[in-house]
């Protein structure tokens, strides 16, 4: 089920600001678009007058496959993403992916929770998609220092019951994600949970779903270089040794990470 | 079209261009991007006698027109490397060359001793440069004394070509690459990464987990010009040139040094496809200049 990884130009046709530091680019490509799973993503090229050195990775944000687009949710952190972020209707940029495995989906007629912090709600929309697809359903828990930097709000909530939680308490429950009702009634409601963000918050959400008893899939986020495997700089310590973020990752269920330990 | 054969030592290479070892794998994770047999050859990741886990992440810092990397040898152990990596490499009609690394004399000979067994492989390079080792590694590598001994036990042990890679961590390079010329070496290879640092100055921290670790990419390649061209100058032993090779252009430029073939590297990670650009860029400038053949800008540097 190799789907061949490709180096290619996307065409830019629309740039939506979330707030002042988060971009959405929605993309296409004179070619068709390899197909892209929930999970997976892409290692996009600053261009040369970032002064930026190596490739940025994106969590594939949304994918159609009928209409050959792809989307990206940008954070501007730096000189690479800020010159990524700053790319308008029109532009391009070079791109190798599909990259990384991608989340297990649900089997038909469950149900399982998407937990997102921060920016880490970038995979989550295609996730709920292709959950849906799958014949499954979900409900969505995602989490941010304040209203402002709560995402997608509006697409996740027609995906399934969305709940928020807020550090400084200006939308939904006051707290982390770890801190919302729903995660006390895991076992009762959901047959697995997925979590993407923060190390912190990702330790914290695969913690209580262990002791729930429910499985839980996180999506990582190691620096890397390449994002194919070659240089063996974004490992993560499993159960099995080193693995590559990039190739064996960057989803990984929460029980074969060693990051409790 | 020019010729673009070149030899290293009994190894013919059908043009000058290989990529350099712990940045293209085992070539399996290039395939999607190229052709893997159009490549002169392909140098893979470092085997050492025993599996290593290398070192803790984070291993990579991004700097100015490079990166540090401080993998540290992972990788699963010449057993497994016989068993289990070789069979697959054999589909590959290039040159495969394995990079062989150690932490003591007798397990960089162990290691040596199996791939003399092994009919694919073509040629070995022994690494006696990784700065990101505690023990072996660039140790055998900065004194003429150590890496003319652990040349010499290799050379006992392994008939085919013996290349040498060379640590540009020293102050004389050229009197390490006479040493291991006097050893037995058939060819050098030069250079491994300039030791370096990084430091994130909100945390204070180091960026990488082990302080120090190898600086790669286009910032090192002056540094490894000036180097490749000192050694040519030195040895009678082919070299071949390597440090931040992203263009045909730089290619070029080591080969006018005086090297008879390069390795391309951390370009690699950036452009999966930049190797087959180079070479198709070595041949256009051959024809441009009119050179028949590419070894006739081996060493054409003209300095009056």
């Amino acid at each position: 089920m190799h789907t061949k990884k490709q180096i290619l130009d996307l065409q830019v046709i629309k740039h939506t600001s979330l707030n002042n530091h988060h971009v959405v680019l929605t993309c296409t490509s004179e070619k068709k678009l390899p197909k892209l799973l929930a999970g997976q993503f892409a290692e996009i090229s600053a261009g040369d007058t970032a002064g930026t050195f190596l490739r940025r990775p994106f969590s594939i944000h949304d994918y159609n496959m009928e209409m050959n687009t792809v989307s990206f949710l940008i954070q501007i952190k730096g000189n690479g993403s800020a010159s990524i972020g700053s790319l308008q209707p029109g532009e391009s940029m070079n791109v190798i992916l599909p990259l990384g495995n991608s989340f297990c989906m649900p089997a038909e007629g469950e149900k399982v929770l998407l937990t997102g912090g921060g920016c880490g709600v970038a995979p989550l929309l295609l996730l709920a998609k292709s959950v849906i697809a799958a014949g499954a359903s979900c409900d969505i828990l995602i989490g941010a220092r304040d209203e402002e930097n709560l995402m997608e709000t509006e697409e996740l909530s027609e995906l399934g019951t969305l709940f928020t939680t807020t550090e400084d308490g200006s939308e939904g429950i006051k707290g982390f994600v770890t801190d919302h009702p729903v995660m006390q009634e895991l076992k009762e409601k959901y047959s697995k949970v997925y979590s993407c963000g923060p190390d912190p918050m990702m330790k914290a959400v695969a913690t209580i779903a262990e002791e729930s008893g429910v499985d839980c899939e996180v999506s990582l986020e190691n620096t890397m270089a390449c994002g194919i495997g070659a240089c063996l700089c974004c490992v993560t310590e499993t159960t099995e040794g080193h693995k590559c973020v990039c190739t064996d990752g960057p989803v990984f269920n929460s029980k074969t990470l060693q990051w409790h330990n | 079209m020019a010729q673009l054969t070149v030899t290293i030592d009994r190894l013919t290479l059908n043009n000058p261009v290989m990529t350099a070892s712990g940045t293209f794998g085992y070539g399996f994770e290039f395939d999607d991007f190229i052709d893997v047999n159009a490549l002169g050859g392909i140098v893979v990741k470092a085997t050492t006698e025993e599996h290593r886990e290398g070192n803790k992440y984070p291993r990579m810092a991004e700097t100015s027109q490079g990166m540090l990397n401080a993998v540290g040898l992972q990788n699963k152990g010449i057993a497994y490397f016989r068993n289990a990596i070789y069979p697959a490499l054999r589909k590959y009609t290039t040159k495969v060359i394995a990079n062989v690394s150690g932490s003591t004399i007798d397990s960089y000979v162990a290691v040596a001793e199996i791939m003399n067994e092994l009919d694919h492989i073509s040629a070995i390079e022994l690494n006696i440069s990784c700065p990101n080792v505690k023990e072996g590694g660039m140790a055998f590598g900065t004194r003429c004394s150590s890496a003319a001994e652990v040349t010499k036990a290799v050379r006992k042990v392994y008939a085919k070509t013996l290349i040498v890679k060379l640590s540009p961590n020293v102050t004389t390079i050229g009197d390490i690459a006479l040493a291991v010329e006097d050893s037995g070496a058939d060819a050098v290879s030069l250079i491994n990464t300039l030791l370096g640092m990084a430091i994130d100055v909100n945390s204070r921290k180091p960026k990488l987990s082990t302080i120090t670790g190898g600086l790669s990419g286009p910032a090192i390649k002056p540094v490894a010009l000036r180097m490749v061209w000192q050694v040519a100058r030195t040895v009678k032993i082919p070299v071949i040139g390597i440090g931040g090779i992203a263009s045909a252009s730089d290619a070029i430029e080591f080969l006018l040094a005086g090297a008879s073939a390069v390795q391309v590297g951390t370009a690699n990670f950036i452009n999966p496809g930049i190797t087959i650009e180079i070479i198709e860029g070595i041949n256009q400038y051959l024809d441009i200049q009119g050179f028949a053949s590419v070894n006739d800008c081996i060493g054409a540097l003209i300095t009056e």
